[in-house]
């Protein structure tokens, strides 16, 4: 355990993020500001205004110029960042994918917004789910603490050499983004020793040479170039090993987190609370989470044996690990904080599903889908899910798998 | 000791309710406290009645939902009462903490509040008094300690002085102080 002596402060998801971007002494930040993803960089223009940065910000005239110019700094080797959120990430969307595809590993934070319309500033997943097939590794937070922690996390995976990926962090709307924690921050020297500088993989030059993996007049190369049906197939399926490999980076860079800082995350990709001997369990991913945990002790101290699995990374998907952590649950719920219109369930529902297919004993499966537009979702609406997963149980019958809770029907 | 208390504050856009909410969860996390504050969300406009939140509990605080029985209610603004039914999912030995001239019992009779305490203290006079602006969220604020003991006078002096300037904070401390005196409260009987 850790012996690093760590500050306790008051901040919101928002400040949490500048707050370890700064320490992760990031050489180019490219922003064009949306609510609620505002502060992160609102907070990050004071450090760099007071000095207490190096890093070269601009200032862009809109999200696809945002991303395109961190393409371009992380192309030449430069640690880089942005944050975004619904309508702006969506006008990143051409970017998101020439991003991985020149395998530019940019940290972005979501600070996750529905999009129009009608026109919402307030929570749900709709923006990065929209973008999950992307080529983006994407980590969902649950709370502010996990925020500041998961950027840092996030350099290190996304420039593993074994990865080399864009990540995104993804943290709620308001329920983080704008709600102060208590969040326990490690010193300037712990942070940057963790990260450490860039690591710039070795790749063939020209001439059948081997030169540094980044846009540098001394060791000129191409980066981003034009390949058709002769090369375009086999980049796609390195992202797709990458993706994989980031499984295995995620856990190890989480781990090491967790030996520096004393805090964990189930094992850096899901995180299971009260799942071993449930037989009723919901799936979610981001903030609402917490509030199931806390749903979960009360049934727990009624006797029910109820569970929660959070999902951290929805790409790469934690494929086997899911499998396992769901044995022996035999009704499940699904959260979904976003729909795939006229797909019968939202996309963490697909995934989940897809998962379990093939199962010895597969579990009675729900959906239900959420807090659109920010819609709270109080502790008795969950505890009415996990009342209806008990109801299935007794009746061995599933009448609706696509629910919606707390709308107006 | 197991402590989990949730606050609303009531105000309108520009009274700074959001404010007092972050300066009490940060006095809390002084003293060694799980908090969390947050407005209630949408956009801002001034002048508009708004609720902001703060949460302190004595363990890590899971819930990222809003509140909706809080222990203790603040009202920044007297007008507030004529649109805002203030007391809604108070618990029952809640506490309701107004920015009024009235006394606390008229005010509990007006409000038809049963068991729970009603505070009253004159918070436009002196933030008026003493800040010149009729600003009444950290007269509230010391109002709302003295009523609840959630913190120590001495925290939230503390982090009003890191909050503002230095002149500015030493005015705010004294309206709190003026404010922690000048608090009435109705008695437990009805």
């Amino acid at each position: 355990m850790t012996t690093i002596k760590q500050n306790t402060l008051a901040l919101n998801g928002d400040e949490a993020v500048a707050l370890a971007v700064k320490q992760s002494d990031v050489d180019v930040v490219a922003a064009y500001p949306i609510t609620p993803q505002t502060i992160i960089v609102e907070k990050f223009s004071e450090y760099i205004a007071d000095g207490e940065v190096e890093t070269e910000f601009v200032c862009t005239e809109s999200e696809h110029s945002a991303l395109s110019a961190c393409l371009t700094a992380s192309a030449t080797g430069a640690r880089t960042f942005t944050a975004s959120a619904s309508a702006g990430l969506a006008l990143m969307h051409e970017i998101l994918y020439v991003t991985s595809g020149c395998r530019a590993p940019i940290v972005m934070a979501i600070a996750n917004r529905a999009l129009s319309a009608p026109i919402n500033i307030h929570c749900d997943h709709s923006d990065s789910m929209a973008e999950r097939d992307s080529g983006w590794i994407q980590i969902y937070v649950e709370n502010s603490q996990e925020a500041y922690d998961s950027i840092i996390q996030a350099f290190r995976i996304a420039e593993h050499p074994d990865v080399l990926l864009p990540v995104m962090v993804c943290l709620d709307a308001f329920f983080l983004s704008h709600t102060l924690e208590n969040v326990k921050t490690l010193p300037n020297e712990a942070v940057q020793e963790f990260i450490g500088d860039r690591q710039i993989p070795l790749v063939l030059g020209h001439e059948g040479e081997k030169v540094p993996f980044k846009l540098d007049p001394k060791n000129p190369i191409t980066i981003g170039p034009l390949a058709l049906y002769d090369y375009y197939f086999e980049h796609k399926r390195q992202q797709e090993e990458a993706m994989r490999e980031a499984l295995r980076i995620i856990r190890q860079v989480h781990n090491e987190f967790a030996e520096t800082s004393g805090r964990k995350y189930g094992n850096g990709l899901i995180e299971t609370y009260h799942l071993e001997d449930a037989e009723i369990a919901t799936v979610c991913v981001g903030s609402t989470a917490g509030t199931i945990k806390t749903v979960v002790d009360q049934l727990r101290e009624q006797g029910v044996k109820a569970g929660i699995l959070r999902l951290r990374t929805l790409r790469p998907l934690p494929f086997s690990d899911i499998k396992k952590a769901l044995e022996g649950v035999k009704a499940l719920a699904v959260m979904d904080r976003s729909n795939s219109f006229g797909g019968h369930g939202g996309p963490v529902f697909h995934e989940i599903r897809h998962v379990l297919y093939g199962t010895h004993s597969t579990p009675f499966v729900v959906n239900y889908i959420f807090g659109l537009g920010g819609r709270d979702m109080p502790q008795n609406a969950i505890l009415g899910i996990y009342r209806d997963l008990q109801a299935i149980l007794k009746t061995e019958r599933v009448v609706e798998d696509v629910r919606f809770a707390g709308v107006r029907e | 000791m197991s402590l989990f208390q949730e606050i609303r504050w009531h105000g309108r856009g520009g009274q700074g309710a959001w404010t007092a909410s972050e300066l009490l969860a940060k006095a809390a996390i002084l003293e060694g406290k799980h908090v969390q504050s947050f407005p209630e969300f949408g956009p801002e406009r001034m002048g508009a009645p708004l609720a902001a939140y703060t949460r302190i509990s004595n363990k890590p605080i899971n819930l990222h939902c809003s509140i909706y029985h809080p222990n203790l209610a603040v009202v920044l603004d007297p007008t507030l009462l004529k649109t805002v039914s203030v007391a809604t999912g108070l618990t029952e030995d809640g506490i309701l903490v107004i920015n009024s001239e009235e006394s606390p019992m008229k005010l509990k009779r007006k409000l038809c509040v049963k068991s729970q305490k009603v505070w009253t203290v004159p918070a436009t006079d002196i933030a008026i008094q003493i800040l010149n602006v009729p600003i009444t969220n950290t007269a509230m604020l010391g109002a709302a300690t003295r009523a609840a003991s959630l913190v120590r006078l001495e925290s939230i002096e503390r982090v009003v002085r890191e909050r503002f300037r230095s002149e500015l904070a030493e005015r705010n401390i004294a309206v709190i102080e003026k404010a922690y005196k000048e608090a009435r409260e109705s008695g437990a009987e009805g």
